[in-house]
């Protein structure tokens, strides 16, 4: 060892015992000050070697040799707080990364509520307020000397990035504002900029640097679930510095590929979420899919199929990245052949949550309106089969959100991809999600759209008055200038004119046989439409006509088809259908029930019996019907014209007796709520058990179990409704039975609306059969039932299913309580 | 625009005991400034009541064609005196005169037609009366109260316009000339200078006949309405041209009466549908339908100050007061 050296290593151990040693004051302040030479930045600094020596081999010693000296008295060694000032800047200045090592390990080790460990915790805080966190990670990226140490690296990343846990579980509630998370990581955020920038600098400067550590830190900070806070601070900026600087990029790009594999797909999620759009991403992450496998995995699988969590600008950020460039564009193509064989494969309809079907058909629809015709026309084969066979499957399902979903695909899609065929137009209601999917099939503005639609509208709006004149001056005004004083005109406010309808010439007839003949032979198109409209009145006026023909009336209903294009023909016939059941309910349901397993049926009249049937019963069971049965018969307003002038004129006199009557005392206000028999109660019998007899008998054209699943799904709810209904009746038990035995049959039918139609069964029969008999009579199937319920609860796809699951979990819950209850006293 | 709608209004009284379809109604001021105007209505049974719109009762009742229809009722402002055309081929002049009801004088009418005939009376004791005349197209034009012809206009041969369906007869304020607006079986609408007997304009406003037509000489403007769907606004300009200024569509055929208040601010139609339409007449705005009656409207008129009756073959007369006059 040459003597230098050991000047160095003796200077360190001389002051290392002095200040173990000794209690004066003044001869620790000269000891320390002379150590600070080493640290260069003074007037008198020692030499570049023994600086370097220093910092390599004696600094950790030295610094936990310091803060083991650390105690109030030490610190009043001298006064006015010089001492303290004096033993922080050895940590503040020296080298920064074992400061912080010693730091970090110093609190890790001190006792937990204690002196020193407050005076070591605001040291840090200091420490990192000065910016030394960035000459940490510096200190890692300008490696001129060799690889570094990879171990003091690894713990070196845990301690940054676990810093905000680690002072959170040693201060517990005295830990400091600045290493909260969400303080900290952006302060993260900002130095590794800072550090960037000086690595862009000494890149100009033509030295070699290395973003790796950098990338780790960014790794492990988003692995750890703060891509918000760290690249909330990070995106924005790096989006200003790479713009017209192509140094910045490639710093940028090296920044990304080198995060570690195991923490690309936080960075890369972080990323997509922070980046306002596409060109942004582009610049930021470069050809990243194309050099890393896992990013192109990430991109490309994981985000689109494997995950549904992204939001709409998330979702078009990154396939507009994937769109920007050539390179990439082949993924995109890719991507989409798959999304589509996704959306197409049978199973996943069924078995694929409603969100993340919404979630691919959207993206779909991005992809589409990012690629051109030319690319589109190269594959269009394959996309065609995989989209075809999903809008079969797709409109097959009995869920209208699914089948929605498949229409506006298809629509959209097949214009796209075979724009000479002939053009597939669905009929759906507008909602919500049908615009949002629409406006994302639309291709993407570019970058400076908005600023070119701003000036468009002026114009428009400018426009707008000159056509209200020329509109009000339309071709019906006489010559100009006579009509300016009659301008106060325009204050007559029209009156509610929607008695103005069409009148019928032809006459109703006035007896329900006479609709009847007119329903079957009559020719004459209005009289058949006026005998349409009038037979709910009749039927209701006149119960006991009706029930000479009821049948025969059910049955040319039934049959009814609409030959002219009468307004609100299906609810009219809906409606009398409805009637004719209710007043003579045995009859017509008998009549009905046996239609529904008839041959030569079509699926809509089948599910017109269901849905009569359960209208009628609902308004049977409905208590008190008997005293308000004729208002159902709701007349044709054009037919009453004083009709409309009643509530008026009853709210006046109201109103005028209101006012005139004192009221001493306020009794109970409300009417008594209607009480009766629940007159379903004879016929539930004939609504219920025909329906349940054959569904497991396929007809030739009717096939319950095999592809008419819609009708089943259906027949279970009508079947759920209709036990509902007859709460209160005797004949509810044995319904109750046969319903849990028909749903015990079917329990793991493949359609979601079948499942949810057993499952709102269950819970009317848990509803409607009295708690008693529920127990005595059907325990097995309740047992049964409810180990079913449990796996639907948990397992099911549909979110719906596993709602109503739970809900009647909770029935039986209650119904146990309630059993409890009256055991007990 | 966000506030609902107004509902639809009420009549303010109606008038029950016409006894049988009202095809003729016609507002009779007050001679000696009795408040409140009569109401005189012409009923199909061939009787003229004559309403107070104070009681609200019938004050009397005129029997003078013979249980046939009165289609057509007019009051001349000098002195109380009614006219009243029937299909029994009449129009009788009646003196109302000091609670008098007499028939003073009877013009024979030679056209079976539902033509209702028209009046025009500049303040003088001479009078012109419009009625169809005998050849099926003709109108005749008299002298009253001397009864004399004094000419019947016939439209050039091949014209065929058809029957003349309704009459108006105006004189303009700038010329004395006194000019005819016939509408006609064929849907047209023809302008009449009766002193030189011609033709001046016609127009083609319909396709069916024209059931009715007013018109407002001061904007020269008028509407018609016919057995079809549309309502037709037509003007004069200077060379006395007729002009369709616009159609527009009613919900459901057939006009059978069409006036226009007096203070030209609305007009109303009365419809085969049993609907009474008003309309704001210098924007065709459609302003109310007022479903009232429960058989076809007859006929509507306006008094001066804005009251509107409507006669049904319901047998009811109802009156409204919508947007008072200013």
């Amino acid at each position: 060892m040459d003597p230098e050296v050991s000047a160095v290593r003796l200077t360190v151990w001389e002051a290392v015992h002095i200040l173990s040693s000794s209690e004066d004051g003044g001869r620790i302040f000269c000891t320390l000050g002379s150590l600070k030479r080493y640290l260069g930045e003074t007037e008198n600094s020692a030499l570049p070697e023994e600086q370097e020596e220093f910092a390599r081999i004696h600094f950790s010693t030295f610094l936990r040799c310091l803060v083991g000296k650390l105690s109030p008295d030490w610190l009043e060694l001298l006064p006015d707080g010089q001492m303290e000032e004096l033993w922080a800047s050895f940590f503040l200045e020296g080298p920064a990364d074992q400061a912080f090592l010693v730091l970090m390990e110093s609190i890790e080790g001190a006792a937990s509520p204690s002196f020193r460990l407050m005076k070591m915790a605001r040291l840090l805080a200091r420490f990192l307020s000065v910016g030394r966190m960035a000459a940490v990670m510096e200190g890692q990226c300008q490696q001129q000397a060799g690889p570094a140490f990879p171990l003091l690296q690894e713990t070196l990343l845990t301690k940054v990035v676990g810093l905000p846990d680690l002072l959170g579980n040693r201060l517990q509630w005295e830990n400091l504002a600045t290493f909260f998370p969400q303080n900290y990581f952006p302060l993260l955020g900002e130095e590794v900029l800072r550090v960037l920038q000086v690595v862009v600098d000494s890149l100009r400067g033509g030295l070699d640097c290395s973003v790796s550590f950098l990338s780790q830190v960014l790794g492990k900070a988003c692995v750890h679930g703060r891509q918000k806070e760290v690249l909330g601070v990070l995106v924005p900026r790096l989006t200003v510095l790479t713009q017209g600087s192509c140094l910045w990029q490639r710093v940028c790009w090296c920044l990304v590929e080198r995060v570690p594999d195991w923490a690309m797909e936080a960075v890369l999620k972080g990323f997509v979420e922070a980046a306002p759009g596409p060109e942004v991403l582009s610049r930021l992450l470069g050809n990243l899919v194309t050099k890393s496998k896992k990013a192109q995995f990430v991109m490309t699988r994981k985000l689109l199929f494997l995950q549904y969590s992204c939001t709409m600008p998330m979702l078009q950020s990154l396939l507009g990245y994937l769109a920007m460039d050539s390179q990439r564009r082949s993924l995109l193509m890719q991507a989409l052949k798959e999304l589509l064989e996704t959306w197409g494969s049978s199973s996943a309809i069924r078995h694929v949550p409603l969100v993340q079907q919404c979630y691919v058909s959207k993206a779909i629809l991005i992809c589409l309106a990012h690629l051109g015709e030319a690319e589109l026309r190269d594959s269009q084969d394959e996309l065609l089969a995989s989209l075809m066979e999903g809008v079969k499957s797709r409109l097959d399902s009995s869920l209208p959100p699914v089948r929605r979903l498949g229409m506006i695909v298809a629509e959209v899609a097949s214009a796209r991809i075979h724009p000479e065929g002939p053009p597939l137009k669905f009929q759906y209601e507008e909602d919500e999600l049908t615009r949002e999917m629409l406006a994302l099939a639309m291709p993407q503005p570019t970058a400076d759209g908005p600023s070119e639609a701003g000036p468009s509208f002026a114009p428009v709006s400018g426009e707008t008055p000159d056509r209200e004149t020329v509109d009000r001056s339309g071709p019906q005004v006489g010559p100009e200038g006579s009509d300016s004083e009659l301008d106060s005109d325009d204050e007559f406010v029209p009156y509610d004119m929607s008695v103005d309808r069409e009148q019928r010439s032809s006459k109703a007839p006035s007896y329900v046989r006479g609709c009847l003949e007119a329903l079957t032979g009559s020719k004459d198109w209005e009289r058949w439409e006026a005998a349409l409209r009038a037979l709910e009145g009749l039927i209701f006026r006149s119960p006991a006509a009706t029930q000479e023909v009821s049948v025969e009336l059910a049955k040319v209903l039934l049959h009814l088809e609409e030959k002219t294009a009468v307004a609100g023909f299906e609810g009219l016939r809906q409606r009398t259908l409805v009637a004719v059941t209710v007043t003579d309910p045995a009859r017509v349901a008998e009549y009905l029930t046996a239609q529904f397993y008839a041959l030569n049926y079509s699926l809509r009249q089948r599910m017109d019996i269901l849905d009569v049937l359960t209208l009628a019963a609902q308004e049977l069971s409905r208590p008190g019907r008997l005293g308000k049965a004729p208002q159902r018969g709701s007349p044709d307003p054009g037919s009453q014209p004083g009709g409309a002038v009643v509530p008026a004129w009853r709210a006046v006199v109201e109103e005028r007796v209101r006012r005139k009557t004192r009221w001493f005392s306020k009794g109970s206000v409300g009417r008594a709520p209607a009480v009766g028999p629940n007159e379903f109660n004879s016929v539930a019998g004939y609504f219920f058990f025909p329906l349940l007899q054959h569904f497991d008998r396929p007809l030739v054209t009717f096939d319950l179990l095999g592809g008419d699943q819609l009708v089943l799904g259906r027949l279970a709810h009508t079947l759920g409704a209709l036990m509902y209904l007859a709460v209160n009746t005797t004949v509810a038990v044995p319904m109750g039975k046969a319903l849990l035995e028909f749903v015990w049959a079917l329990r793991f039918h493949g359609d979601a609306y079948v499942r949810r139609g057993l499952l709102s069964a269950v819970s009317a029969v848990l509803l409607s059969v009295p708690a008693e008999r529920l127990l005595a009579d059907l325990l097995d199937e309740l047992l049964e039932a409810r180990s079913w319920l449990g796996d639907v609860a948990e397992k099911d796809p549909d979110e719906d299913c596993r709602l109503l699951a739970v809900k009647a979990l909770l029935l039986l819950e209650k119904l146990r309580d309630k059993l409890l209850l009256l055991s007990s006293p | 625009m966000a506030a609902p709608p107004l509902p639809p209004p009420d009549p303010q009284f109606v008038l029950r005991g016409a006894q049988s379809a009202v095809h003729a109604l016609h507002f009779c001021e007050g001679a000696q400034g009795q408040g409140r105007p009569l109401l005189l209505s012409g009923s199909l049974r061939g009787l003229v009541h004559i309403w107070s719109l104070q009681t609200r009762r019938v004050v009397a009742t005129l029997d003078g064609h013979g249980g046939q229809c009165v289609t057509w009722l007019q009051t001349l402002p000098q002195g109380p005196q009614l006219l009243s055309q029937g299909r029994d081929l009449k129009l009788c002049v009646w003196d109302l005169a000091e609670g008098r009801n007499a028939i003073v004088d009877s013009v024979l009418l030679e056209s079976m037609g539902f033509c209702r005939g028209s009046v025009l009376a500049g303040g003088l004791q001479r009078w012109m009366l419009a009625v169809p005349g005998r050849g099926s197209d003709e109108v005749q034009i008299l002298e009253m109260p001397s009864k004399t012809s004094v000419c019947s206009l016939k439209p050039e041969a091949q014209a065929r316009p058809g029957m003349p369906m309704c009459l108006q007869l105006w004189q303009a304020d700038s010329s004395p000339r006194p000019l005819l607006l016939a509408g006609y079986e064929d849907g047209s609408v023809a302008l009449w200078d009766v002193s030189s007997r011609k033709v001046c304009s016609r127009v083609a406003c319909h396709t069916e006949p024209v059931m009715g037509l007013d018109f407002d000489s001061q904007e020269a403007r008028g509407v018609s309405g016919s057995a079809e769907k549309t309502l037709a606004v037509w003007s004069l300009d200077e060379q006395q041209a007729l002009q369709v200024r616009g159609t527009h569509v009613l919900t459901n055929p057939g006009i059978a009466d069409i006036k226009i208040r007096p203070d030209r601010r609305i007009l109303a139609t009365a419809g085969w549908d049993h609907c009474v339409r008003v309309f704001h007449w210098r924007t065709m705005k459609p302003l109310a339908v007022l479903a009232f009656h429960s058989a076809t409207v007859h006929c509507v008129a306006f008094a001066a100050d804005g009251l509107l009756a409507t006669g049904s073959g319901d047998q009811r007369i109802s009156v409204w007061s919508l947007y008072p006059c200013t």
